[in-house]
């Protein structure tokens, strides 16, 4: 039997087996930001030790970072001081800090990939979980706590159980008004917010092939919100062509000899997986989700479940769903009034996606009622966004175009829902209370249906909006 | 490092219902704007336990009856999501020191035993009989023995699992890996001299 990208990965980074039997595995990149990063320094310096690979760990501000206000010291004080702490540990430390002066600054998930610092067969680490998101390149990506931080830190490695790997083909031709977003939810519809617990997601396919880099990051980006720490997709010839020419991917006389080794990363062809399971693109239509956790999707056309809908053990959830949500069991999520308008975040802020929105927001208007904010996930991707036009085609269209950040997606900086706001978002959570209001709402969708949304006021049908076929 | 060897626990309880509570309820993301742990304690399940004017909602962890409880129990996917160590930091600090539940998140279950809190898996009928019997007698005590995985509570007996990795660094006092982490390290320089890319910034 052949073996997985996963198991070859793993079996290269392994340092030795820790006493009470997990494994001791090398981490060779580690990402760090502004708000899980902080604490872990302070215990470095208590326990009296130093970084040991400085030159493995690169650094950037996301999570806290204002998107409108530019200028420091920020008006927030608390995250005035947590990005100068950042910036100040690194320098003690000889950190790489993508700062927001760098013009390279942004989410940390954007960020590594843009860079080239994201490469096949190696193992990544942030104290943020959806780490998972470099899996699209061939890395085995973790999101760690802040403790493991300070292990990544002071020993370039964690401790970690090895856990399953399950296979999950999409095969076949997404429909127009279809995106790689939809692929994950329907994902984690299926297999549900903890049916990946104990897992490693392997995703592949004819789908997945014909996937772009991005589109593959927006999938292994949301893999723990179906409870799969790690998501990864084998590298292809569409990896090294990405990879090509950034700026720390392997220069032009060494890169065929990396590609090379990438390529021995792959999994074999009669791989053994612990599980598999194999999904249609043609059953796969625009989702949404209706309720207080990823897996409360439907596709648009559909009604929002009522209790009898669901098994028994999810119906506890969807009480507080509705509650939460103020939508009513058995009718359409298909006009409901949207406040809010947010295409950002680490899952679909991308050029691409903004590529797509544009392209047929063009001349068209956010609705009155509706605030639509824009946030490039990067310095890098505004910087080109504004070069294409993509930035004057938002704004003319009447959404806030603004600096890059996690911003909405998580409402830690000053960018939050106000009171009961229904956002479509195409963000990853839509937990009660994550856009930055306890009594927020969150309707989790793919870039074109939050254009949608912001179009007509209300969840709508991109396909139908757009007159797309 | 010397830590404590967690085998035995012993405290009240209290019973947060309710399946795939995130970490965001745990501690929503605005109380993570600070530069160490202290002082999370107070934002445990915060728009849980508390309205936007600040005052007290109906929630377990405000009422009198379960004051000073120090074991959680909750239901499934306890801890999903993010992977902010200021979840089980809010608990611990709040004065939780072990959790059972259905199952819980990876990450969540990982951070948690790094601070050497406990979190066992019981069946979700023990979990409600165990609920049932402290909400008769909220201020009985609860013994978790971590070493034999059982979870007792005045002469009732209830299984508790554990894998059996958390199991060994808890019972042993090396629930903190840095230590063990840290006596590897010739053989994580040796590890990173064969990968090519170790070598590069």
């Amino acid at each position: 039997m052949g073996k997985t990208l996963f198991d070859k990965v793993w079996a290269a980074h392994t340092v030795r087996e820790l006493p009470n039997g997990m494994t001791q595995l090398l981490i060779g990149t580690h990402l760090i930001h502004e708000v899980t990063s902080p604490q872990a320094f302070g215990m470095l310096r208590d326990l009296g030790l130093k970084v040991l690979y400085p030159h493995r760990t690169f650094a950037t501000v996301d999570h806290i970072v204002p998107t409108d206000e530019r200028e420091e010291p920020f008006s927030d004080e608390l995250a005035d001081a947590m990005i100068k702490e950042l910036r100040k540990n690194c320098a003690e430390s000889g950190i790489k800090f993508f700062d927001i002066a760098s013009g390279k600054q942004g989410i940390v998930h954007i960020v590594g990939p843009e860079q080239g610092i994201t490469q096949p067969g190696t193992t990544i680490a942030c104290g943020d979980s959806h780490t998972s998101t470099h899996g699209a390149f061939g890395a085995i990506a973790f999101g760690i706590g802040t403790s493991q931080v300070r292990d990544v830190l002071a020993t370039q490695t964690m401790a970690l159980q090895k856990p399953k790997v399950r296979r999950i083909n999409v095969d076949g031709k997404l429909a127009p008004g279809v995106y790689s977003k939809d692929v994950i939810l329907h994902i984690i519809r299926m297999l549900g917010v903890n049916g990946g617990l104990g897992y490693a997601y392997e995703y592949g396919g004819s789908t997945f092939d014909a996937f772009t880099q991005e589109e593959r990051m927006t999938v292994c980006n949301m893999s723990i919100e179906g409870g799969a720490r790690v998501g990864y997709v084998n590298p292809d010839q569409t990896t090294y062509d990405y990879l090509r020419g950034r700026p720390y991917a392997p220069s032009q006389a060494e890169f065929e000899a990396a590609v090379a080794r990438w390529k021995s990363f792959a999994s074999d062809a009669d791989a053994a997986y612990d599980d598999v399971v194999n999904y249609k693109a043609s059953d796969i239509g625009p989702t949404v989700t209706w309720g207080i956790n990823p897996g409360q999707a439907i596709f648009i056309d559909e009604d929002v479940p009522a209790p009898g809908d669901l098994p028994e053990k999810d119906r506890a959830t969807a009480e507080e769903a509705y509650e939460h949500m103020k939508l009513k069991p058995g009718r359409p999520i298909k006009g409901t009034k949207v406040d809010v308008a947010f295409l950002g975040s680490c899952t679909n802020a991308r050029l691409s996606d903004l590529q797509e929105v544009a392209r047929y927001v063009k001349g068209k208007k956010v609705k009155s009622s509706v605030k639509g904010i824009v946030v490039p996930g990067s310095q890098g991707v505004a910087t080109l966004a504004e070069s294409m036009g993509l930035a004057d085609i938002f704004r003319d269209a009447g959404f806030e175009w603004r600096g890059a950040g996690c911003s909405m997606c998580l409402g830690m900086n000053p960018d939050k829902l106000v009171g009961d706001q229904l956002c479509a978002s195409s963000s990853n959570r839509n937990f009660k209370g994550r856009q930055g209001s306890p009594t927020g709402r969150t309707v989790l969708m793919s870039p074109l249906m939050v254009a949608a949304a912001a179009v007509t006021g209300e969840i709508s049908d991109a396909r139908e909006v757009f007159t797309l076929s | 490092m010397s830590l404590p060897k967690i085998t035995q626990l012993a405290g009240t309880g209290v019973y947060v219902p309710g399946d795939d509570v995130d970490t965001d309820r745990i501690i929503p993301a605005r109380y993570m704007k600070c530069v160490t742990f202290d002082g999370l304690g107070e934002y445990a399940f915060y728009d849980e336990r508390f309205d936007a004017g600040g005052n007290p909602k109906p929630h377990p962890i405000n009422d009198p009856r379960y004051a000073g409880a120090s074991i959680l129990l909750a239901g499934r996917n306890f801890g999903c999501g993010s992977s902010r160590e200021h979840a089980p930091q809010a608990l611990y600090r709040h004065g939780i020191r072990a959790v059972l539940a259905e199952s819980f998140a990876e990450i969540f279950f990982g951070n948690s035993i790094t601070l050497g809190m406990p979190c066992l898996v019981m069946d979700g009928r023990d979990i409600r009989a165990l609920a049932a019997l402290i909400d008769e007698a909220p201020q009985t005590e609860i013994n978790i023995d971590v070493a034999n995985g059982q979870v007792n509570m005045a002469d009732i007996s209830f299984p508790a699992a554990l894998p059996d990795h958390a199991k060994e660094a808890l019972v042993n006092g090396r629930w903190d890996a840095i230590a063990d982490l840290l006596e590897g390290l010739d053989d994580v320089n040796a590890t990173a001299a064969r990968l090519p890319y170790m070598a590069s910034a």
